[in-house]
């Protein structure tokens, strides 16, 4: 294999070493909250740093590769999206670093309501970033496109989750701090799952060399 | 008059050198005032394609065409064509500065003198214009009288650059005009070549695929004397169609 190739193919696992550390953040912010796990919470946060270590190591590399290799064709096209994706995945991981926080908050506090939502969410959002990273490594379009449309089910949960919640605070004012705590844990969710789409849509960009952002979809 | 938007179109044009067939079936329109550049591995044909676009393949024996190069319409390979007249109107910069061994002066006004004007104020003119455009003037405008085997490799492009334009060429054709410069020299040649633009159609033979990304509007693949793949240069460098174009650009051919 030619030299530029296998800094391709470490770039790769770079990413998906990057991608499974935060699989694991998002596993273990939800398992934090719902096992009432406040160390497990501080742990991830504790960790966080090594997302942010990889994701500029990534950058450094990407740039790299751009300034010696001059990229063309579907190699620059898989490092840009090599690039953004790392963005989004770093973001991820700080979006689990704010779940831990609200879940450590939250678990010293009595149980609100038995968690609903808030399972569902997760773990559509967790199928959908495990997909879209096999999307990325498989360069398949069709896992990319069936992820782009589970972020509709996250978003409708979160509307559900806050119009419950919100029930629930103009019966009950003083459980308002903890329930808006509950609405920012989906609202993570939600945010996490928009993320996975971001990624989604620059797998299709690193396959069919067509940017679909800011589009619908219609077929 | 509206001026039509393809200077040259080539129609299923090949080009035999004796039995062997050096441009297989091209067809590929070049558009005015745009910058096309021609890619592709050596004895791909691409420096056969730009030369017949002015017909210097006439200078190799053995050498035959077939079908049509229309350059405003008119096929060049037609019997009546004027073939020095056509070669006015469609320049050549070659890859090894070929300076005359004269004067600076006389380089650029011997074109000019060739068509039969004389009078020495009109020359004057022409040769500092041609120089200007050339971006040449500055650096010469004391020492026309000196050789022009005397300025540096990339003075001596633009001097080959200006002798091309006292002749008020409609398009020019460039076959790897870079290769033989170094970085800086290069630069200023594609900066050249940009501001030309706006005046003079370009046709441009590069080995050097990161020189035809910097300053093309349109990128032609060649393989094998086939036209590959044609279109707009970022396509062709972001996503092109063809997977042996991919394959070329990407440095992982064959």
């Amino acid at each position: 294999m030619a030299i530029f190739d296998e800094e391709l193919s470490a770039l790769k696992e770079k990413v998906l070493k990057l991608g499974s550390m935060v699989e694991a953040a998002i596993r273990d912010s939800v398992k934090s909250l719902m096992e009432r796990d406040s160390d497990l919470a501080r742990e991830v946060i504790k960790k966080d740093y090594l997302i942010n270590a990889l994701d500029v190591e990534i950058d450094e590399e990407c740039i790299r590769l751009i300034a010696l290799r001059q990229p063309l064709a579907r190699d620059l096209r898989f490092i840009t999206t090599a690039m953004k994706i790392t963005t989004d995945l770093e973001r991820m991981g700080d979006l689990a670093e704010n779940i831990c926080e609200r879940a450590i908050e939250l678990n010293e506090e009595l149980m609100l309501k038995p968690f609903v939502n808030i399972p569902k969410m997760a773990e559509i959002v967790q199928g959908m970033l495990r997909d879209v990273l096999d999307a990325f490594v498989r360069k398949n379009t069709s896992i990319a496109y069936d992820v782009l449309k589970r972020d509709d089910e996250v978003d409708n949960l979160t509307v559900m989750n806050f119009n419950e919640l919100l029930s629930f605070m103009l019966r009950d004012q003083k459980i308002i701090p903890l329930a808006v705590k509950r609405t920012y844990v989906a609202k993570y969710l939600e945010r996490i799952a928009d993320h996975a789409t971001n990624i989604a849509e620059m797998v299709i960009y690193m396959c069919e060399g067509k940017i679909i952002r800011h589009m619908e979809l219609s077929e | 008059m509206v001026e039509k938007k393809n200077v040259f179109e080539i129609r299923d044009f090949s080009v035999y050198y004796g039995e062997s067939m050096a441009v297989k079936n091209n067809n590929l329109d070049i558009e005015n005032n745009k910058i096309t550049a021609i890619i592709g591995p050596s004895g791909c044909g691409k420096s056969t394609l730009l030369r017949s676009l002015n017909r210097m393949n006439d200078l190799i024996i053995n050498c035959r065409v077939q079908g049509q190069v229309l350059f405003r319409s008119v096929d060049i390979y037609d019997k009546d064509t004027d073939v020095i007249e056509l070669r006015r109107r469609v320049g050549m910069v070659f890859q090894k500065p070929n300076p005359f061994p004269s004067s600076v002066y006389e380089n650029v006004a011997y074109g000019p003198k060739i068509q039969g004007i004389k009078k020495k104020s009109q020359l004057n003119e022409i040769v500092e214009n041609a120089l200007v455009r050339a971006a040449l003037w500055a650096e010469v405008k004391d020492k026309l009288n000196e050789s022009g085997m005397s300025l540096s490799g990339g003075q001596m492009q633009r001097l080959c650059i200006a002798r091309s334009l006292a002749q008020e060429p409609e398009v020019m054709l460039f076959d790897e005009p870079t290769s033989a410069l170094d970085p800086i020299s290069t630069a200023n040649i594609e900066n050249l070549l940009q501001e030309l633009q706006k005046t003079v159609t370009i046709v441009i033979v590069t080995h050097n695929m990161q020189q035809a990304a910097r300053i093309s509007n349109y990128t032609a693949f060649m393989y094998s004397g086939e036209l590959i793949e044609f279109g707009a240069t970022n396509t062709i460098f972001i996503n092109p169609r063809n997977k042996l174009t991919e394959e070329y650009i990407t440095g992982r051919f064959g």
